[in-house]
């Protein structure tokens, strides 16, 4: 039992291992330009899976049904942008509120180059889940005690005050109004100049550590108690297991990666702004993580970039018209296609495939051999 | 004076369009104990309809027929979405709420390609009338009235005859109603029916004043619906009405104010502390849990 | 020399109107094994909830290892409404959630079986010992604490082997036949290292020879793990044979105690379970 999970553990390590080497070796091998839809899809799908996979943790595995997901990374992605901003760029950005009211950078303080960037963007990342999980911890209190759908409507309700405080004007030196926060270190900084290029490698990167992570924090014992809460809260209680406790360091926990994720989002995007973070974004996510399976990591990863890989590139020709040659021009195909069929695809998974890719199992639990049959007869 | 006037029937008129479709989310989360995401996105809907349908059809044809098809689709979105995940825990008919909406509001960007359309002009409703020196749309002066005789009719029905008997039996005990030959999913279906319907009265007067539909234009009256419903106490017509016109009012207080920006966080914040001190709301009953 | 673990002191337990314990006292003394018995709806159960914290009582208090854990007096609307004894000697308000309680050394079964559905026998074990647990979550997933998780892994292996789950130990909860399933959660209280260890009708809806291992379990259990052992139960059996005091209750009255003869002899307690005849 033990050598097994150690070796799985090896097995999980090496495959992350030999993505990652994948992952350069594509990025420096094909043409950027041509591909950009490929490392477009990879790298938001990277930010995705880790947004599902610490939604999942909340869902799935603690079973709170929460959906302020967009909210907290709304606070990461401000907390890194205003931190990591280039002090030179913040008049240009800040122009309607004469500037900005926060006047250093992170990376600049950090002495600048190559060394100043990655340890300004990790320790700026890092500060935007923090502050994601603090501002978690404050509403944790009172929203907790909610139950199951009621815990839903105020997360989600919650996640459209900090949007609302965001855009407020009078917090404009801050966080620019409802204008977008721009050119901040973002995936492609990384790619070093006449030499290799690692931006979809850091997003890769950065969400496999935070999603490592989870996974180890998914199987202490912790994350089994959160398991024991999410299946039977009364048992759990009654084996000494303190709920509020566990329910709040639950949701702390997965607000910091959705406010990591946040800040790995605009880095992506090259730009932040309130306005993108909105419950739609929060549905987005939790139906990556149904598709992929509630409770269940690696389903929630596949089905990130599988979502995002169908979305933004493998469906985008249902959006423009076709003609054929003969003259026949392809029915229904126009702009918002590509979204119903899409939205249709998730229909018929949430109905008939309840389970979704994964259900509640993870990848190395399909690889492992079938051990069932004779075993300890 | 007279902003304050107008800013009060403002805020009557548009508690009055959020009751008519709070009243569909206190009704459906009563019996089925589910938040139905979808059901602002119904309201959204039937404005698209009717901008389609006037602009085919005479008005006094388009506006029964838009009426019909809300609730056919309001009746559908139940047969086909809910009904089979009856015995599924209750994330996953949450979710497929989740996913209805965001069907509908994709085929609406679909259909519109995205751009505004134009609410047509209902005679009667799109006229201006002066009350105290505000010159007001008479949806405005009508609909509190209509709310008041829709929410009458209605407590008679839930009241007073046997279907409603039924909707109230469901209510307080699943499984007991369908013991005692109740036709559980009939019932449910009546309710959509009627949730649907109010929704797309409620459209014609909402988007009179508003004048333009866009395909996300039901997801933020919706919410504000649903929060005047657990305001109510949900599982409450009055409740709901009741709460709708608070909420109504206090949006358009704060809109007419230097804080305009945060009416929705308003709501919210509204909704988070009803939630945390009386989650029950003014009017709803005691449900206690056995252990 | 009998010094008490677990004292009852003028409990009641009031909802809304209905009285459904009324001034319960009641003790149980290290190492032994008492039952509570009565017919249904006699308020056993209620009782049991009162102590591991998930009723707070209208009135009175418990004591555990000397020392209360548990207070309470009516008030608001109940000061008008109390209808039980005792009103006015208690002014302190203590009331553990069932967690704390649990951490305090008492840990419990369920009437209804409680297990972990999704998880394997040996989670379901493991899970009861995270309540002992030193390590704080960032130690924890960073397997910072890798000796109190072998440990706590050794402990529940060896605690299976006592119970005799240790060959299913990788089968869901839930697969487990019904009489497994019993005792996977009475492992399961074990794990949580009490020094009480409170049985809702561990019996109910076992047969005969079920009963008879399960009577046997019991007395295994409390001499290997030096338990004191509180129970509730219905199959008289499984009570006078094991049991060294018994308590009665009906309509929430305390209405005989003793051993076991004394109570199999008392009219009373006859008269509650097999009714009053109408000519008497």
């Amino acid at each position: 039992m033990k050598r097994e999970s150690k070796s799985g553990a090896w097995m999980v390590l090496l495959g992350a291992a030999a993505l990652l080497v994948l992952v350069t070796a594509l990025e420096n091998t094909l043409n950027p330009t041509s591909n950009i839809m490929l490392f477009m899809a990879l790298q938001k799908g990277a930010v995705y899976a880790l947004v599902a996979v610490s939604m999942n943790l909340l869902n799935g595995f603690t079973g709170l049904f929460s959906l302020g997901q967009a909210g907290f990374m709304l606070l990461g992605a401000y907390t890194y942008a205003i931190l990591t901003m280039p002090v030179e760029n913040r008049e240009a950005v800040y122009y309607i509120y004469n500037g900005c009211a926060v006047n250093f950078s992170l990376p600049e303080l950090l002495g600048g180059g190559p060394v100043g960037l990655v340890l300004g963007v990790v320790i700026a990342l890092i500060l935007g889940g923090c502050a994601a999980a603090a501002v978690a911890w404050l509403i944790g209190l009172p929203v907790l005690r909610l139950k199951s759908d009621y815990l839903a409507i105020a997360t989600l309700g919650f996640g459209e005050i900090i949007r609302a405080i965001f855009q407020w004007d009078k917090l404009g030196p801050v966080t620019n109004g409802a204008n977008a926060l721009k050119s901040f270190p973002t995936f492609s900084s990384f790619n070093i100049p006449g030499g290799l290029r690692l931006s979809t490698f850091m997003a890769f990167l950065l969400a496999g550590i935070c999603i490592a992570v989870i996974v180890l924090l998914i199987n202490s014992t912790y994350g089994r108690a959160f398991k024991a809460i999410r299946d039977d809260e009364v048992a759990a209680e009654a084996m000494g297991i303190h709920l509020a406790k566990h329910k709040r360091l639950a949701f702390c926990i997965s607000s910091f990666f959705a406010g990591v994720g946040g800040g790995m989002f605009v880095m992506f995007a090259n730009q932040a702004q309130a306005k993108t973070f909105t419950t739609a974004m929060t549905y987005e996510i939790l139906l990556i993580v149904v598709i992929g399976g509630i409770g269940s990591v690696s389903g929630s990863c596949i089905a990130a970039f599988l979502y995002v890989a169908a979305s933004e590139w493998w469906l985008r020709f249902l959006d423009t018209e076709i003609i054929l040659s003969n003259g026949f021009k392809v029915p229904f195909l126009r702009t918002g296609f590509r979204m119903v069929v899409f939205s249709i695809i998730i229909m018929i998974v949430v109905l008939f495939f309840r389970r979704g890719i994964m259900g509640d199992k993870e990848l190395p639990d399909l690889l492992r051999p079938r051990r069932k049959e004779g075993a300890g007869k | 004076m007279q902003y304050a006037i107008s800013i009060l029937l403002s805020g009557i008129s548009l508690g009055g369009q959020y009751a008519l479709i709070a009243i569909g989310y206190t009704m459906v989360y009563g019996i089925l104990r589910l938040i139905n995401f979808a059901h602002g996105d119904v309201f959204m809907v039937a404005g698209l309809m009717m901008v389609y349908l006037s602009a085919a059809l005479p008005l006094g044809l388009a506006l029964p027929l838009v009426l019909l098809l809300t609730v056919l689709l309001g009746f559908l979105i139940e047969r086909a979405a809910y009904k089979p995940l009856r015995t599924a825990p209750r994330m996953s008919v949450m979710i497929s709420a989740i996913g209805v909406s965001y069907l509908l509001q994709n085929l609406a960007t679909y259909a519109t390609g995205g751009l505004p359309q134009m609410y047509p002009e209902i005679p009667g409703l799109s006229a201006t009338v002066t009350i105290a020196g505000t010159s007001v749309k008479w949806a405005t002066v009508v609909t509190p009235f209509l709310v008041v005789a829709l929410v009458i009719a209605l407590t008679q029905l839930i009241n007073h005859t046997k279907t409603g008997m039924a909707m109230r039996a469901v209510a307080k005990d699943f499984e007991t109603a369908q013991l005692i030959g109740i036709r559980l999913n009939a019932v449910i279906s009546v309710t959509f029916v009627i949730g649907s319907f109010l929704a797309g009265i409620g459209s014609m007067l909402y988007f009179t004043n508003y004048q333009s539909v866009v395909p996300l234009s039901g997801a933020l009256p919706g919410l504000r619906a649903f929060v005047a419903a657990v305001f109510g106490g949900i599982g409450s017509v009055p409740g709901a009405v009741v709460g709708a016109f608070i909420i109504g009012l206090s949006e358009s207080v704060i809109k007419g104010s230097n804080w305009s920006v945060f009416s929705d966080a308003f709501t919210f914040a509204l909704l988070i502390v009803i939630l945390v001190v009386k989650p029950t709301g003014l009017f709803g009953e005691k449900v206690t849990d056995k252990v | 020399m009998s010094e008490n673990l677990l004292k009852i002191e003028n409990i009641t337990m009031q909802f809304g109107g209905v009285v459904a314990v009324d001034n319960l006292n009641l003790e149980v003394n290290k190492g032994e094994i008492v039952a509570l018995i009565g017919p249904n709806g006699a308020g056993k159960t209620t009782a049991f909830n009162v102590v591991t914290g998930v009723y707070q009582p209208t009135n009175g208090a418990v004591w555990f290892q000397g020392e209360k854990i548990i207070e309470n007096h009516p008030q608001g609307k109940m000061k008008a409404m109390y209808k039980g004894q005792h009103a006015g000697e208690y002014s302190q308000i203590l009331a553990p959630t069932p967690d704390k309680v649990t951490r305090l050394g008492m840990a419990r079964t369920f009437q209804n079986i409680r297990l972990w559905k999704s998880q394997t026998v040996f989670d379901n074990v493991l899970i009861a010992k995270h309540c002992r647990v030193n390590s704080n979550v960032f130690s924890a997933a960073f397997r910072l604490n890798r000796k109190e998780e072998a440990e706590q892994r050794a402990n529940v292996e060896a605690l299976l082997e006592t119970v005799g789950l240790a060959d299913v130990k990788d089968e869901l909860a839930t697969s487990l036949p019904y009489g497994k399933q019993r005792r996977l959660e009475i492992a399961r209280a074990l794990a949580a290292e009490p020094q009480l260890l409170l049985l809702d009708e561990p019996a109910a809806g076992m047969n005969p020879q079920e009963t008879d291992e399960l009577t046997a379990f019991i007395g295994e259990i409390r001499e290997r793990f030096q338990l004191t052992i509180f129970l509730i139960e219905h199959h008289m059996n499984l009570v006078m044979d094991i049991s060294e005091r018994i308590y009665v209750l009906d309509f929430g009255e305390l209405i005989a105690q003793g051993t076991p003869a004394e109570i199999q002899n008392n009219k009373r307690v006859i008269d509650a379970y097999l009714g009053v005849s109408e000519d008497a």
